[in-house]
């Protein structure tokens, strides 16, 4: 896997919810089924209000961002526990979430399905960074670099092989946890 | 340890766990739904192998409710996908839409919104069907692929919700890791006064810590205001731990737990052992307060989350285009009791939506008389438009021909969980939460309306 992404930054603030992250008409879709899976990258946070948010997350017609890391404030992900919120993202081609803190569910969704990285920031960055601002994201140091400053964040610690291998149950095979299929 | 630490405790095969740590717990039940019930299965198979067969069936509860009535043909689908699994895993609770075990689930448009739609076996909403047909019991651990999993809490059981792909891995394995929270909790003192419910508690509190002040934690109840709730009560402010980020909200078993899951396992022939857990004399908290029961308001979560409280006095001002009762948390036959007691006799002045949790709930307001009137009866004649289809409906939106769904900018009070924006359609409306019986005080005035004034 790549060990640092460069890319336009998206930014949100507190309190997004799932039905935000990906509205509940949507939820139809099954994300096991392959082009079910894609077709949710297109409506990745498409709930967000458009007069906080003019510019979309995912272009009309288009099932990909061009923002591939989201910045975010405090329990991002926040209500349901649907898993089609994170997969939703790592669909529309997210890799990384920075924020000052996750809901729990939305956390662990990330870990198990491997979709995307979930970071938590040491400053909160949503006050900081606009929508469009060029990020390097380091995975090896843990670290974001935005017009030539760089922050620090959080490291994954003990979830970050999961994701790295690209979720839970990769993971548990490879650590014999479970046997292969 | 705390009611949550032995739960984990137990069902790790350990003698004592702590905050933080990370155990493999025996699932003793796994619910999933029409929503991510599909993906599950899907990962399940992806994962075991097409032929693999589910852990144990016994322990497989499926409930189709959240988009059922609607001509939305892949929610209609998403249906078909539950039932062949069952079918083909052989699973003894899924409570189908319909009654042909072969057959194909469409909504009939033409027969509408609000006659019923279902076949024998279907119940509704997953959280209050699980105690209705005898799949909570106390000291047990629950996972549902539903956020308000965790209203079986009120059960005395560890009950909390998860995503498709850990639910896939119980599917295969019957087991799952997760970290031991810490736990908060809220002892509660004195009784509810006139006019205040259940739901002004658990509003009133998330607004004290927060819609994140419960993150990653157990929200632990206890003390003589506890006792004096009924089940109903209980589950009413259990299901809402999620609503403050809480991993899960916990009751002490007592008496009427005890009485409930009894009749409740003997109805339907259910597992019909347990071992609840006692409350310890040495127990840690991070957060220990006493709320006076008897010192709340009719309160209120106003736009745009669930922590944003205000007292239903102070809102008066706000003027409404809709009241909605309904939902898990606020469908219950309790709930709709409460909501006729103020609206008996009246007319509601703006559009009240009613969908009740369950079938039952449908079957008691129809046969509980009031004056020789049925409650069902006392809802319609105050022009409350009453669906005989349990369901979630609109408490999440759904697809847009949802009954309820708000499907433009409106205001709306409502007896649900969840006011995020979007949660009820239209991303630019505005939800606020209350009691019953203040939804049914503002539907009756037009604005948000403290309900003391209706009642005596
Ligand atoms: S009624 Fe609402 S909160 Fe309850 S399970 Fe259904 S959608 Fe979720």
């Amino acid at each position: 896997m790549a060990h640092t992404v460069t890319s336009p930054v998206y930014v949100v603030h507190d309190n997004i919810d799932t039905d935000q992250i990906i509205p509940a008409q949507y939820l139809t879709l099954v994300p096991t089924i392959a082009e079910e899976y894609e077709k949710l990258g297109s409506y990745a946070l498409i709930g967000l209000p458009d007069d906080a948010y003019p510019q979309r997350f995912v272009p009309e017609n288009s099932t990909k961002t061009p923002y591939k890391i989201v910045i975010a404030g405090r329990n991002f992900g926040c209500g349901s526990s649907r898993e089609h919120a994170p997969i939703a993202m790592g669909a529309a081609g997210v890799e990384a979430v920075v924020a000052d803190s996750f809901a729990r569910i939305y956390f662990r969704n990330c870990v198990a399905t491997g979709e995307l990285y979930p970071y938590d920031s040491n400053e909160r960055l949503c006050d900081i960074l606009k929508t469009g601002d060029i990020a390097t994201l380091d995975f090896d140091h843990d670290t974001l670099t935005v017009n030539g400053k760089t922050y620090s964040l959080k490291p994954l610690g003990e979830v970050r092989p999961v994701i790295d291998a690209g979720g839970i149950f990769n993971f548990a095979r490879e650590s014999g946890m479970i046997s292969k299929a | 340890m705390t009611l949550t630490e032995k739960v984990l405790a137990r069902a790790s095969g350990k003698s004592h766990v702590q905050p933080g740590d990370n155990v493999w717990v025996n699932v003793d039940t796994l619910m999933t739904h029409d929503v991510c019930g599909p993906g599950t299965i899907g990962v399940f198979k992806r994962e075991f192998g097409k032929t693999a067969k589910v852990w144990d069936r016994n322990r497989v509860v499926i409930i189709p409710d959240h988009y059922i009535f609607t001509a939305d043909s892949m929610s209609n689908r998403n249906v078909d996908i539950l039932r062949e699994f069952a079918k083909e895993q052989d699973l003894p609770y899924f409570y189908d839409v319909i009654d042909d075990p072969s057959g194909n689930w469409k909504f009939d448009v033409e027969k509408g919104q609000l006659k019923k739609q279902y076949g024998s076996r279907y119940t509704g909403v997953c959280h209050t069907t699980l105690p209705w047909k005898g799949h909570t019991r106390p000291g047990e651990i629950l996972f549902g692929t539903d956020s308000h999993t965790c209203m079986a809490g009120a059960f005395n059981q560890f009950a909390t919700g998860i995503g498709n792909t850990d639910a896939g891995f119980i599917l295969g394995t019957g087991k799952l890791l997760i970290k031991v929270p810490e736990s908060m909790r809220f002892f509660l003192e004195g009784q509810l006064p006139v006019g205040v419910m259940a739901k002004d508690v658990i509003l009133h509190v998330i607004g004290e810590i927060g819609f994140d002040g419960a993150t990653y934690r157990a929200m632990q109840w206890e003390g003589p205001g506890v006792n004096s709730m009924s089940m109903d009560d209980r589950m009413t402010i259990a299901n809402m731990a999620i609503e403050a980020g809480g991993k899960n909200g916990i009751f002490p078993c007592d008496d009427k737990t005890i009485s409930y899951v009894r009749e409740r396992v003997t109805e339907n022939g259910t597992k019909n052992t347990f071992d609840p857990v006692e409350i310890d004399s040495k127990q840690s908290f991070v957060y220990d307060k006493v709320f006076d029961l008897s010192k709340l308001e009719p309160t209120v979560a106003c736009h745009p989350d669930p922590g944003n409280r205000k007292s239903a006095k102070e809102l008066e001002k706000v003027t409404l285009d809709r009241a909605y009762i309904g939902s898990c948390t606020g469908g219950k036959t309790s709930d709709f009791l409460a909501f006729a007691e103020v609206v008996k006799g009246k007319t509601v002045k703006i559009d009240t939506f009613g969908v009740p949790a369950t079938t039952r709930v449908v079957q008691d307001l129809k046969e509980t008389v009031w004056n020789g009137q049925s409650v069902w009866q006392i809802l319609e004649s105050a022009g409350v438009r009453l669906t005989e289809n349990a369901s979630c409906a609109a408490c999440l939106g759904g697809p847009v021909d949802t009954f309820g769904r708000l499907n433009t900018p409106m205001k709306c009070i409502s007896a649900t969980n969840r006011n995020f924006p979007g949660r009820m359609g239209n991303k630019e409306s505005q939800v606020f939460l209350a009691s019953p019986y203040t939804v049914a005080a503002s539907a009756l005035t037009g604005h948000i309306t403290d309900p003391r004034e209706f009642l005596s």
